[in-house]
Protein backbone atom coordinates (compact mmCIF):
# COMPACT_ATOMS: atom_id res chain seq x y z
CA UNK A 1 0.00 0.00 0.00
CA UNK A 2 3.03 2.38 1.00
CA UNK A 3 4.19 1.46 -2.77
CA UNK A 4 0.92 2.85 -4.71
CA UNK A 5 0.90 6.05 -2.04
CA UNK A 6 4.50 6.72 -3.02
CA UNK A 7 3.97 5.95 -6.88
CA UNK A 8 0.47 8.77 -6.36
CA UNK A 9 3.19 11.34 -5.13
CA UNK A 10 5.05 10.63 -7.78
CA UNK A 11 2.87 11.41 -10.59
CA UNK A 12 1.43 14.22 -8.54
CA UNK A 13 4.75 15.80 -8.46
CA UNK A 14 4.57 15.32 -12.90
CA UNK A 15 1.46 17.20 -12.49
CA UNK A 16 3.01 19.69 -10.06
CA UNK A 17 5.55 20.58 -12.95
CA UNK A 18 2.88 20.63 -15.43
CA UNK A 19 0.75 23.05 -14.27
CA UNK A 20 3.35 25.62 -12.02
CA UNK A 21 6.03 25.24 -14.16
CA UNK A 22 6.27 28.32 -16.60
CA UNK A 23 9.42 26.53 -18.94
CA UNK A 24 8.40 24.56 -21.58
CA UNK A 25 11.50 21.98 -21.29
CA UNK A 26 9.96 21.87 -17.64
CA UNK A 27 6.57 21.04 -18.36
CA UNK A 28 7.78 18.60 -20.79
CA UNK A 29 9.54 16.95 -18.20
CA UNK A 30 6.62 17.04 -16.15
CA UNK A 31 4.71 15.12 -18.06
CA UNK A 32 6.90 12.27 -19.08
CA UNK A 33 6.97 11.80 -14.63
CA UNK A 34 3.44 11.48 -14.83
CA UNK A 35 4.11 8.88 -17.66
CA UNK A 36 6.71 6.77 -16.05
CA UNK A 37 4.76 6.74 -12.78
CA UNK A 38 2.17 5.25 -14.11
CA UNK A 39 3.72 2.49 -16.29
CA UNK A 40 5.51 1.81 -13.04
CA UNK A 41 1.99 1.27 -11.40
CA UNK A 42 0.92 -1.14 -13.59
CA UNK A 43 4.09 -3.03 -13.17
CA UNK A 44 3.11 -3.00 -9.68
CA UNK A 45 -0.17 -4.13 -9.72
CA UNK A 46 1.33 -6.91 -11.60
CA UNK A 47 3.71 -8.00 -9.35
CA UNK A 48 3.49 -11.50 -7.35
CA UNK A 49 5.32 -12.57 -4.27
CA UNK A 50 8.68 -14.45 -5.37
CA UNK A 51 7.20 -14.89 -8.94
CA UNK A 52 9.35 -15.74 -11.82
CA UNK A 53 10.15 -13.90 -15.27
CA UNK A 54 7.45 -14.76 -17.61
CA UNK A 55 9.81 -16.63 -19.99
CA UNK A 56 9.18 -20.31 -20.32
CA UNK A 57 12.25 -22.73 -20.14
CA UNK A 58 12.14 -22.99 -16.57
CA UNK A 59 15.21 -24.36 -14.20
CA UNK A 60 14.59 -27.37 -11.82
CA UNK A 61 14.45 -24.95 -8.78
CA UNK A 62 11.89 -22.81 -9.86
CA UNK A 63 9.13 -25.29 -11.28
CA UNK A 64 6.57 -24.51 -8.63
CA UNK A 65 6.40 -21.03 -8.36
CA UNK A 66 3.99 -18.63 -10.05
CA UNK A 67 4.48 -16.40 -12.54
CA UNK A 68 4.15 -12.75 -12.49
CA UNK A 69 1.41 -11.39 -14.24
CA UNK A 70 2.16 -10.74 -18.29
CA UNK A 71 -0.46 -8.69 -19.44
CA UNK A 72 0.63 -5.23 -18.02
CA UNK A 73 4.03 -6.16 -19.13
CA UNK A 74 2.77 -6.12 -22.53
CA UNK A 75 0.28 -3.32 -22.45
CA UNK A 76 3.19 -0.97 -20.56
CA UNK A 77 6.02 -2.10 -23.27
CA UNK A 78 4.34 -0.60 -25.82
CA UNK A 79 3.33 2.56 -24.03
CA UNK A 80 6.93 3.09 -23.41
CA UNK A 81 8.09 3.62 -27.22
CA UNK A 82 5.01 6.03 -27.87
CA UNK A 83 5.86 7.95 -24.62
CA UNK A 84 9.27 8.39 -26.61
CA UNK A 85 7.74 9.22 -29.59
CA UNK A 86 5.10 11.88 -28.06
CA UNK A 87 8.36 13.40 -25.67
CA UNK A 88 10.40 14.00 -29.56
CA UNK A 89 6.98 15.40 -30.43
CA UNK A 90 6.69 17.66 -27.60
CA UNK A 91 10.25 18.54 -27.92
CA UNK A 92 9.62 19.89 -31.34
CA UNK A 93 6.94 21.92 -30.49
CA UNK A 94 8.80 23.16 -28.05
CA UNK A 95 12.26 24.01 -30.67
CA UNK A 96 9.98 25.74 -33.14
CA UNK A 97 7.93 27.90 -30.53
CA UNK A 98 11.77 28.78 -29.31
CA UNK A 99 12.40 30.05 -32.97
CA UNK A 100 9.33 32.20 -33.32
CA UNK A 101 9.16 34.01 -29.77
CA UNK A 102 12.68 33.33 -28.30
CA UNK A 103 11.96 32.39 -25.31
CA UNK A 104 10.46 29.13 -23.31
CA UNK A 105 8.39 31.35 -21.26
CA UNK A 106 4.90 30.33 -21.75
CA UNK A 107 3.28 33.45 -20.13
CA UNK A 108 5.51 35.50 -22.22
CA UNK A 109 4.36 33.42 -25.26
CA UNK A 110 0.83 34.17 -24.25
CA UNK A 111 1.34 37.79 -23.81
CA UNK A 112 3.07 38.02 -27.42
CA UNK A 113 0.22 36.92 -29.38
CA UNK A 114 0.71 36.85 -33.08
CA UNK B 1 11.59 -7.23 -1.61
CA UNK B 2 9.33 -4.01 -1.09
CA UNK B 3 12.05 -1.97 0.89
CA UNK B 4 14.06 -1.46 -2.02
CA UNK B 5 11.13 -0.63 -4.32
CA UNK B 6 10.55 2.19 -1.14
CA UNK B 7 14.25 3.04 -1.23
CA UNK B 8 13.69 3.42 -5.16
CA UNK B 9 11.01 5.09 -5.51
CA UNK B 10 11.91 7.88 -3.04
CA UNK B 11 14.91 7.96 -5.27
CA UNK B 12 12.68 8.73 -7.88
CA UNK B 13 10.61 11.72 -6.35
CA UNK B 14 13.63 13.09 -4.77
CA UNK B 15 15.37 13.26 -8.38
CA UNK B 16 12.08 14.35 -9.94
CA UNK B 17 11.71 17.22 -7.82
CA UNK B 18 15.61 18.16 -7.76
CA UNK B 19 15.07 18.02 -11.29
CA UNK B 20 11.40 20.68 -11.60
CA UNK B 21 13.46 23.32 -9.61
CA UNK B 22 17.19 23.27 -10.95
CA UNK B 23 18.03 26.42 -12.26
CA UNK B 24 19.77 25.39 -14.93
CA UNK B 25 18.01 23.46 -17.58
CA UNK B 26 20.85 21.24 -18.24
CA UNK B 27 21.22 19.75 -14.57
CA UNK B 28 17.15 19.48 -14.77
CA UNK B 29 17.29 17.08 -18.01
CA UNK B 30 20.15 15.45 -16.19
CA UNK B 31 18.84 14.68 -12.87
CA UNK B 32 15.84 13.77 -14.97
CA UNK B 33 17.02 10.74 -15.84
CA UNK B 34 17.55 9.90 -12.24
CA UNK B 35 13.85 9.05 -12.53
CA UNK B 36 14.36 7.20 -15.62
CA UNK B 37 17.20 4.75 -14.44
CA UNK B 38 15.10 4.37 -11.38
CA UNK B 39 12.51 2.65 -12.80
CA UNK B 40 14.97 0.33 -14.90
CA UNK B 41 16.08 -0.80 -11.79
CA UNK B 42 12.30 -1.11 -10.66
CA UNK B 43 11.46 -2.80 -13.34
CA UNK B 44 14.11 -5.39 -12.76
CA UNK B 45 13.30 -5.82 -9.42
CA UNK B 46 9.63 -6.20 -10.25
CA UNK B 47 10.77 -9.68 -12.55
CA UNK B 48 10.13 -7.38 -15.84
CA UNK B 49 13.68 -7.70 -17.66
CA UNK B 50 11.76 -7.16 -20.98
CA UNK B 51 10.40 -4.03 -19.68
CA UNK B 52 13.95 -2.98 -18.59
CA UNK B 53 15.81 -3.68 -21.65
CA UNK B 54 13.32 -1.13 -23.28
CA UNK B 55 13.18 1.55 -20.66
CA UNK B 56 17.21 1.72 -20.51
CA UNK B 57 17.47 2.19 -24.33
CA UNK B 58 14.36 4.80 -24.64
CA UNK B 59 15.80 6.09 -21.33
CA UNK B 60 19.27 7.22 -23.28
CA UNK B 61 17.57 8.50 -26.38
CA UNK B 62 15.20 10.59 -24.71
CA UNK B 63 18.26 12.16 -23.52
CA UNK B 64 20.07 12.60 -26.20
CA UNK B 65 17.11 13.98 -27.77
CA UNK B 66 16.40 16.57 -24.65
CA UNK B 67 20.23 17.24 -24.14
CA UNK B 68 20.54 18.22 -28.25
CA UNK B 69 16.80 20.73 -28.24
CA UNK B 70 18.81 22.25 -25.15
CA UNK B 71 22.18 23.03 -26.81
CA UNK B 72 20.34 24.34 -29.69
CA UNK B 73 18.39 26.63 -27.54
CA UNK B 74 19.11 28.06 -24.21
CA UNK B 75 20.05 27.36 -20.81
CA UNK B 76 18.41 29.54 -18.81
CA UNK B 77 15.93 29.26 -16.51
CA UNK B 78 13.12 31.75 -15.91
CA UNK B 79 13.30 33.76 -12.73
CA UNK B 80 10.64 33.33 -10.17
CA UNK B 81 8.22 36.05 -9.88
CA UNK B 82 5.61 35.25 -7.53
CA UNK B 83 2.32 37.54 -8.15
CA UNK B 84 -1.69 36.72 -7.48
CA UNK B 85 -1.44 34.04 -10.58
CA UNK B 86 0.51 31.68 -8.33
CA UNK B 87 -1.47 31.45 -5.77
CA UNK B 88 -4.53 30.45 -7.84
CA UNK B 89 -2.03 27.78 -9.35
CA UNK B 90 -1.53 26.06 -6.05
CA UNK B 91 -5.30 25.83 -5.13
CA UNK B 92 -5.44 24.21 -8.36
CA UNK B 93 -2.58 21.65 -7.25
CA UNK B 94 -4.13 21.21 -4.06
CA UNK B 95 -7.48 20.79 -5.38
CA UNK B 96 -6.46 17.98 -7.59
CA UNK B 97 -4.09 16.25 -5.16
CA UNK B 98 -7.26 15.91 -3.00
CA UNK B 99 -10.15 15.13 -5.70
CA UNK B 100 -7.20 12.29 -6.79
CA UNK B 101 -6.01 11.31 -3.55
CA UNK B 102 -9.89 10.43 -2.94
CA UNK B 103 -9.98 8.38 -6.34
CA UNK B 104 -7.29 6.56 -5.75
CA UNK B 105 -7.79 5.89 -2.03
CA UNK B 106 -11.47 3.96 -3.46
CA UNK B 107 -9.18 2.31 -6.27
CA UNK B 108 -6.38 0.97 -5.01
CA UNK B 109 -8.73 -0.35 -1.77
CA UNK B 110 -10.64 -2.85 -4.51
CA UNK B 111 -7.07 -4.09 -5.66
CA UNK B 112 -5.08 -6.76 -4.12
CA UNK B 113 -2.34 -5.97 -1.59
CA UNK B 114 0.68 -5.45 -3.27
CA UNK B 115 2.35 -8.98 -3.80
CA UNK B 116 -1.37 -10.90 -3.38
CA UNK B 117 -2.54 -10.52 -7.14
CA UNK B 118 -1.83 -14.61 -7.50
CA UNK B 119 -5.78 -14.99 -6.51
CA UNK B 120 -6.97 -12.99 -9.38
CA UNK B 121 -4.97 -14.34 -12.33
CA UNK B 122 -7.67 -15.63 -14.17
CA UNK B 123 -7.09 -14.34 -16.94
CA UNK B 124 -2.93 -14.15 -16.90
CA UNK B 125 -3.53 -17.87 -16.59
CA UNK B 126 -5.11 -18.54 -19.91
CA UNK B 127 -2.31 -16.07 -21.13
CA UNK B 128 0.55 -18.49 -19.50
CA UNK B 129 -1.30 -21.19 -21.02
CA UNK B 130 -1.36 -20.26 -24.07
CA UNK B 131 2.21 -20.80 -24.73
CA UNK B 132 0.70 -24.30 -26.43
CA UNK B 133 -1.23 -21.77 -29.07
CA UNK B 134 1.32 -19.25 -29.91
CA UNK B 135 4.47 -21.37 -29.69
CA UNK B 136 6.85 -18.71 -28.02
CA UNK B 137 8.75 -18.71 -25.05
CA UNK B 138 8.99 -15.26 -24.22
CA UNK B 139 5.59 -14.90 -23.06
CA UNK B 140 5.54 -11.09 -22.87
CA UNK B 141 6.41 -11.68 -27.10
CA UNK B 142 3.76 -13.94 -27.32
CA UNK B 143 0.66 -11.68 -25.64
CA UNK B 144 2.06 -8.49 -27.73
CA UNK B 145 2.05 -9.86 -31.31
CA UNK B 146 0.01 -12.41 -30.73
CA UNK B 147 -3.05 -12.12 -28.31
CA UNK B 148 -2.94 -8.60 -28.16
CA UNK B 149 -2.07 -7.60 -32.01
CA UNK B 150 -4.29 -5.58 -32.89
CA UNK B 151 -3.10 -3.05 -29.99
CA UNK B 152 0.88 -3.23 -31.74
CA UNK B 153 -0.91 -2.14 -34.75
CA UNK B 154 -2.67 0.79 -32.79
CA UNK B 155 0.88 1.32 -31.80
CA UNK B 156 2.89 0.94 -34.61
CA UNK B 157 -0.10 3.74 -36.04
CA UNK B 158 0.51 5.98 -33.30
CA UNK B 159 4.33 6.17 -33.95
CA UNK B 160 3.93 6.50 -37.69
CA UNK B 161 1.74 9.80 -36.62
CA UNK B 162 4.31 10.47 -34.03
CA UNK B 163 7.24 10.55 -36.75
CA UNK B 164 5.11 12.28 -39.24
CA UNK B 165 4.07 15.45 -37.12
CA UNK B 166 7.71 15.83 -35.74
CA UNK B 167 8.96 16.01 -39.26
CA UNK B 168 5.83 18.67 -40.15
CA UNK B 169 6.35 20.98 -37.55
CA UNK B 170 10.28 20.74 -38.23
CA UNK B 171 10.08 21.59 -41.57
CA UNK B 172 11.05 25.25 -42.93
CA UNK B 173 11.09 24.77 -46.61
CA UNK B 174 7.94 23.52 -48.61
CA UNK B 175 8.24 20.68 -50.59
CA UNK B 176 7.86 22.94 -53.76
CA UNK B 177 11.56 24.36 -52.87
CA UNK B 178 13.71 21.63 -53.25
CA UNK B 179 14.11 21.25 -56.35
CA UNK C 1 25.89 20.08 -36.48
CA UNK C 2 29.80 19.62 -36.64
CA UNK C 3 31.50 16.24 -36.06
CA UNK C 4 33.40 15.25 -33.25
CA UNK C 5 37.05 14.69 -33.03
CA UNK C 6 38.69 11.74 -34.17
CA UNK C 7 38.96 9.49 -31.54
CA UNK C 8 35.62 9.49 -31.37
CA UNK C 9 35.39 9.27 -35.19
CA UNK C 10 37.41 6.02 -35.12
CA UNK C 11 35.65 4.44 -31.80
CA UNK C 12 32.58 5.35 -33.84
CA UNK C 13 33.81 3.31 -36.75
CA UNK C 14 34.15 0.02 -34.70
CA UNK C 15 31.37 0.62 -32.38
CA UNK C 16 28.57 1.60 -34.27
CA UNK C 17 28.46 -1.79 -36.63
CA UNK C 18 28.36 -3.84 -33.25
CA UNK C 19 25.41 -2.26 -31.80
CA UNK C 20 23.65 -2.83 -34.82
CA UNK C 21 24.10 -6.16 -34.74
CA UNK C 22 23.00 -6.24 -30.96
CA UNK C 23 20.17 -4.69 -32.41
CA UNK C 24 19.72 -7.77 -35.04
CA UNK C 25 20.23 -9.91 -32.35
CA UNK C 26 17.62 -9.05 -29.53
CA UNK C 27 15.08 -8.65 -32.62
CA UNK C 28 15.81 -12.05 -33.53
CA UNK C 29 15.71 -13.64 -30.38
CA UNK C 30 12.34 -11.57 -29.36
CA UNK C 31 10.48 -14.82 -29.21
CA UNK C 32 12.66 -16.57 -26.97
CA UNK C 33 14.89 -13.94 -24.41
CA UNK C 34 13.59 -10.52 -22.70
CA UNK C 35 14.02 -7.67 -25.65
CA UNK C 36 11.95 -8.05 -28.88
CA UNK C 37 11.06 -5.33 -32.05
CA UNK C 38 10.53 -2.74 -29.77
CA UNK C 39 13.25 -2.44 -27.88
CA UNK C 40 15.49 -4.08 -31.01
CA UNK C 41 14.48 -1.38 -33.05
CA UNK C 42 15.49 1.37 -30.64
CA UNK C 43 18.72 -0.46 -30.07
CA UNK C 44 18.89 0.07 -33.88
CA UNK C 45 18.10 3.16 -33.95
CA UNK C 46 20.41 4.70 -31.32
CA UNK C 47 23.79 3.07 -33.59
CA UNK C 48 22.46 5.76 -36.12
CA UNK C 49 22.13 8.16 -33.78
CA UNK C 50 25.79 7.53 -32.46
CA UNK C 51 26.86 7.76 -36.44
CA UNK C 52 25.15 11.29 -36.91
CA UNK C 53 26.58 12.75 -33.55
CA UNK C 54 30.00 11.59 -34.33
CA UNK C 55 30.41 12.54 -37.62
CA UNK C 56 28.13 15.66 -38.27
CA UNK C 57 25.90 15.97 -40.31
CA UNK C 58 26.54 16.45 -44.21
CA UNK C 59 22.73 18.22 -45.00
CA UNK C 60 21.87 16.65 -48.71
CA UNK C 61 23.23 12.99 -47.46
CA UNK C 62 21.17 13.30 -44.54
CA UNK C 63 17.56 14.32 -45.86
CA UNK C 64 18.78 11.75 -48.86
CA UNK C 65 18.54 8.96 -45.35
CA UNK C 66 15.51 10.40 -44.09
CA UNK C 67 13.73 10.15 -47.34
CA UNK C 68 14.56 5.96 -47.46
CA UNK C 69 14.08 5.83 -43.91
CA UNK C 70 10.09 7.37 -44.34
CA UNK C 71 9.52 4.83 -47.12
CA UNK C 72 11.14 1.74 -44.91
CA UNK C 73 8.35 3.11 -42.15
CA UNK C 74 5.47 3.15 -44.42
CA UNK C 75 6.16 -0.81 -45.69
CA UNK C 76 6.65 -1.52 -42.06
CA UNK C 77 3.57 -1.03 -41.27
CA UNK C 78 1.82 -2.08 -44.31
CA UNK C 79 4.07 -5.59 -44.10
CA UNK C 80 2.57 -5.63 -40.54
CA UNK C 81 -0.79 -5.01 -42.29
CA UNK C 82 -0.22 -7.83 -44.61
CA UNK C 83 1.21 -10.70 -42.51
CA UNK C 84 -2.61 -9.92 -40.71
CA UNK C 85 -4.41 -10.24 -44.02
CA UNK C 86 -2.24 -13.46 -44.38
CA UNK C 87 -3.89 -14.72 -42.00
CA UNK C 88 -7.06 -13.98 -42.86
CA UNK C 89 -6.82 -15.88 -46.30
CA UNK C 90 -4.26 -18.35 -45.79
CA UNK C 91 -5.71 -19.68 -42.31
CA UNK C 92 -9.15 -20.98 -43.56
CA UNK C 93 -10.59 -19.38 -40.42
CA UNK C 94 -12.38 -15.26 -40.64
CA UNK C 95 -9.61 -13.72 -38.07
CA UNK C 96 -7.51 -11.40 -38.78
CA UNK C 97 -3.87 -12.18 -37.18
CA UNK C 98 -4.81 -16.01 -37.06
CA UNK C 99 -1.65 -18.05 -37.58
CA UNK C 100 -1.04 -19.73 -40.79
CA UNK C 101 2.89 -21.02 -40.03
CA UNK C 102 4.01 -23.88 -38.54
CA UNK C 103 4.20 -23.55 -34.72
CA UNK C 104 6.99 -25.87 -34.30
CA UNK C 105 8.41 -26.40 -30.81
CA UNK C 106 8.84 -23.63 -28.03
CA UNK C 107 12.67 -22.77 -27.44
CA UNK C 108 13.62 -22.96 -30.82
CA UNK C 109 15.03 -20.25 -33.02
CA UNK C 110 12.29 -21.28 -35.94
CA UNK C 111 9.23 -21.30 -33.63
CA UNK C 112 6.76 -19.36 -32.95
CA UNK C 113 4.96 -19.09 -36.50
CA UNK C 114 4.61 -15.84 -37.17
CA UNK C 115 5.83 -13.60 -34.22
CA UNK C 116 9.32 -13.72 -35.45
CA UNK C 117 8.26 -12.06 -38.74
CA UNK C 118 6.36 -9.95 -36.93
CA UNK C 119 9.30 -9.15 -35.02
CA UNK C 120 11.41 -8.21 -37.67
CA UNK C 121 8.61 -6.03 -38.98
CA UNK C 122 8.28 -4.01 -36.04
CA UNK C 123 12.06 -3.52 -35.21
CA UNK C 124 12.50 -2.04 -38.86
CA UNK C 125 9.44 0.41 -38.39
CA UNK C 126 10.81 1.68 -34.90
CA UNK C 127 14.48 1.97 -35.71
CA UNK C 128 13.04 4.05 -38.95
CA UNK C 129 10.71 6.28 -36.56
CA UNK C 130 13.58 7.43 -34.05
CA UNK C 131 15.97 7.94 -36.23
CA UNK C 132 13.80 10.15 -38.38
CA UNK C 133 13.07 11.99 -35.17
CA UNK C 134 16.76 12.48 -34.38
CA UNK C 135 17.58 13.63 -38.07
CA UNK C 136 14.88 15.66 -38.18
CA UNK C 137 16.17 17.71 -35.60
CA UNK C 138 19.72 17.68 -36.98
CA UNK C 139 18.06 18.89 -40.45
CA UNK C 140 16.81 21.19 -38.53
CA UNK C 141 19.86 22.79 -36.55
CA UNK C 142 21.58 23.17 -39.61
CA UNK C 143 18.93 24.79 -41.60
CA UNK C 144 18.41 27.90 -39.08
CA UNK C 145 22.32 28.52 -38.61
CA UNK C 146 22.74 28.15 -41.93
Amino acid sequence: MILFILCFVLFMVGLYGVIIKRNLIKIIIGVAIMEYSVNLFLILIGYVNEGNVPILPLPEALVNKPFVDPLPQALVLTAIVIGLATTAMLLSIAIRLYRKYGTFNIRKINSLKG
Amino acid sequence: MEIYLMIMLVLMIMGSIFSLSAKDLLSAVISYGIVGFGLVISFLLLQAPDLAIVQVVVEVVTLIIMIAVIKNTTHEEQKKDFNFSAIIYFAAIAFFAVTFFVVFDKMTGMLTNFGDHFTRMRMATAYINGVHETGAANLVTGIVFDFRAYDTLGEATVLFTAVVGVLTVLRIKGKKDEK
Amino acid sequence: MKGMSIIVKKICQILAPVIFLFGLYVVAHGHLTPGGGFAGGVIMASSFIFQIIAYGSILPKLRHEEHGLEFLESGAILGFLVIAALGLILSGTSIFFAEFLNKGTAGNLISAGFIPIENIVVGAEVCAGISIIFMALAVFKDEVTK
